[in-house]
């Protein structure tokens, strides 16, 4: 049974020192609260695993929280480059960034492996690519029925994975909808798992074969609405494109990053301070 | 009516889209030409982006690949698991339309890194969903803008293969589809050459020169014999195109990059 939760009491509980974290979400419902929090929490030598790693963890990249990156896709959607990131693989700033790179097609299985308690996903992927020459992971496998050769990746098994949802019921049942991405795979794939929810109802009122979570799979849930920002949750909150285009030249910049975090992360004590920070500063201006 | 060479490859690559065609769009370029396509000579082409819209009908364009819209107006949304593994996998693509860093002669694509993978010169995003696109959907678009620094001789990193080093490569290395068809670009459209699969100009759009293009290409760069030149965008096309663009300004306050 999952617990209901503070965020904070979630991260402190479930996000040690050292652990493979999965923070997913494709482009929707983005767990950036979490992302927040573990920034807040000062959590170190993180692996941390995403397909499209945003801005989130531009944010836990630039702040020292992470040693090793597992990924495959690394820019700010519709923006350009995430700098940090960047800044982490050419300049070892702040600290060295171990990459592990693969294909969305590869990670999308290995997710999938890792939700299915297999230690290894098959795919037909990477022939002619050069990314096999630059990740040993990525190996091969015979097909023992037709000869094929077909990739095989190591399956993705978090410590722990965080995403965020639209709506919990009281017991911690999990419904999501929209743009599911990996999130229901990397939930069942990690050995714990915290939801960020937008809101806790009585009922969830899911229809038949509709993404519901069972709690009992579950490990914490979170009240925080508003908590993928400036990602979206569908029906709930709106992708806030302006931040992302804000994001490049706070990001671009090792002062001015480190000067945002000092003041939206350290300098607030939980999620909702924090948008009423932005929300003020983006009505000064 | 005057247009841009932006509107020109726009339009291009939209007319090589047929109706009832299932294309796999990569965000930016790619997603552009689709959905003018769709709105315009391609009305039941099906969209399918790799966040797990099946179906899409966006009246703006996507900022990003997962916006709400895709969702709201496909037919079904499905995990992207499943879209990579069912459908992409499955042998159900059509058409995967893809967008480049770089490019070279055999329409290999470089998004991974210029200069060396450890020590690089330029860290771009990496491969997303395109080397499987690239290896499984039945045919390939490439779309991008030509320079000599897009269109290169070598690539640094082949992060998802066209033609490989040419000839038969794609039938050695097991490839289920058959690899780019055309690339289209702001000054002329490529197509590769039967048995070399080398891409050659097989159309230059109007009023643009072979000089111009061989300066924009780091390959010694070779002309079809039959050089044609691309039909200039339609009064229709042009508008559609120009009202996409002005819905979606309308909507984001910006228009979508090409990340």
């Amino acid at each position: 049974m999952a617990e209901i939760l503070s965020l904070a009491d979630a991260v402190k509980q479930f996000v040690n020192d050292g652990d493979t974290v999965a923070l997913e979400g494709f482009t929707h419902l983005i767990p950036t609260a979490a992302g927040h929090e573990i920034i807040r929490q000062g959590k170190k030598d993180l692996t941390l695993v995403r397909m499209t790693p945003d801005l989130i963890y531009d944010q836990l990249i630039g702040a020292g929280c992470a040693r090793k990156l597992i990924f495959s896709w690394g820019g700010n959607p519709g923006v350009g480059s995430l700098h940090r990131l960047r800044d982490a693989v050419e300049k070892q700033w702040p600290q060295p960034l171990e990459i592990e790179e693969h294909s969305h097609a590869d990670l999308a299985n290995a997710y999938v492996a890792g939700a299915s308690g297999l230690p290894f996903a098959v795919l037909r992927a990477y022939a002619g690519s050069d990314l096999p020459k630059v990740n040993p992971l990525i190996k091969t496998v015979t097909c023992p029925f037709t000869g094929e050769v077909l990739a095989a990746v190591p399956s993705v098994r978090p410590d722990i994975t965080v995403i965020h949802a639209q709506k919990a019921d009281r017991k911690g049942n999990v419904l999501l909808w929209g743009i599911l991405g990996v999130q229901k795979e990397a939930a069942l794939a990690a050995k714990r798992c915290i939801v960020t929810v937008e809101e806790i109802v009585d009922d969830l009122n899911a229809p038949m074969n509709a993404c519901v979570l069972p709690t009992w799979a579950l490990t914490a849930v979170c009240h925080v609405p508003g908590g993928a920002h400036p990602s979206y949750a569908h029906g709930y909150t709106e992708r806030d494109n302006r931040f992302y285009q804000a994001w490049d030249p706070i990001a671009r910049d090792r002062g001015t990053f480190t000067a945002w975090i000092d003041e939206y992360i350290h300098g607030t004590a939980d999620f909702s301070q924090f948008q009423a920070k932005l929300a003020a500063a983006q009505e000064a201006k | 009516m005057a247009y841009s060479t932006n509107e020109m490859m726009t339009v291009a690559a939209a007319r090589r889209l047929k109706n009832g065609s299932v294309c796999f769009v990569g965000i930016g370029l790619p997603s552009k030409a689709a959905n003018l396509a769709r709105l315009t000579s391609s009305p039941d082409v099906v969209l399918i982006y790799e966040s797990g819209p099946i179906g899409a009908k966006p009246s703006v364009l996507p900022l990003s690949i997962g916006d709400g819209e895709l969702a709201e107006t496909a037919d079904t949304v499905v995990p992207t698991g499943e879209i990579f593994r069912y459908w992409l996998q499955g042998g159900r693509i059509d058409v995967g339309f893809l967008g480049a860093a770089q490019v070279d002669r055999f329409g290999n694509i470089n998004t991974t890194v210029v200069g060396d993978y450890h020590q690089p010169k330029v860290r771009l995003p990496g491969a997303g969903g395109a080397p499987e696109i690239a290896g499984s959907a039945k045919s390939v678009l490439i779309i991008l803008k030509q320079s000599s620094r897009s269109f290169v001789d070598k690539l640094d990193f082949i992060t998802s293969v066209g033609h490989g080093e040419g000839g038969d490569s794609r039938k050695r290395l097991g490839l289920p589809g058959a690899g780019p068809v055309g690339i289209i670009t702001d000054l002329c459209i490529m197509e590769p050459e039967e048995g070399t699969h080398e891409f050659v100009v097989t159309a230059l759009h109007p009023g643009v020169t072979c000089e111009q293009v061989i300066a924009a290409t780091g390959w010694a760069v070779r002309f079809a014999d039959q050089l044609g030149t691309s039909a200039e965008p339609t009064e229709v096309e042009l508008n559609a195109l120009r009202d996409l663009e002005a819905r979606t300004a309308a909507a984001h306050g910006q228009t979508p990059g090409e990340a």
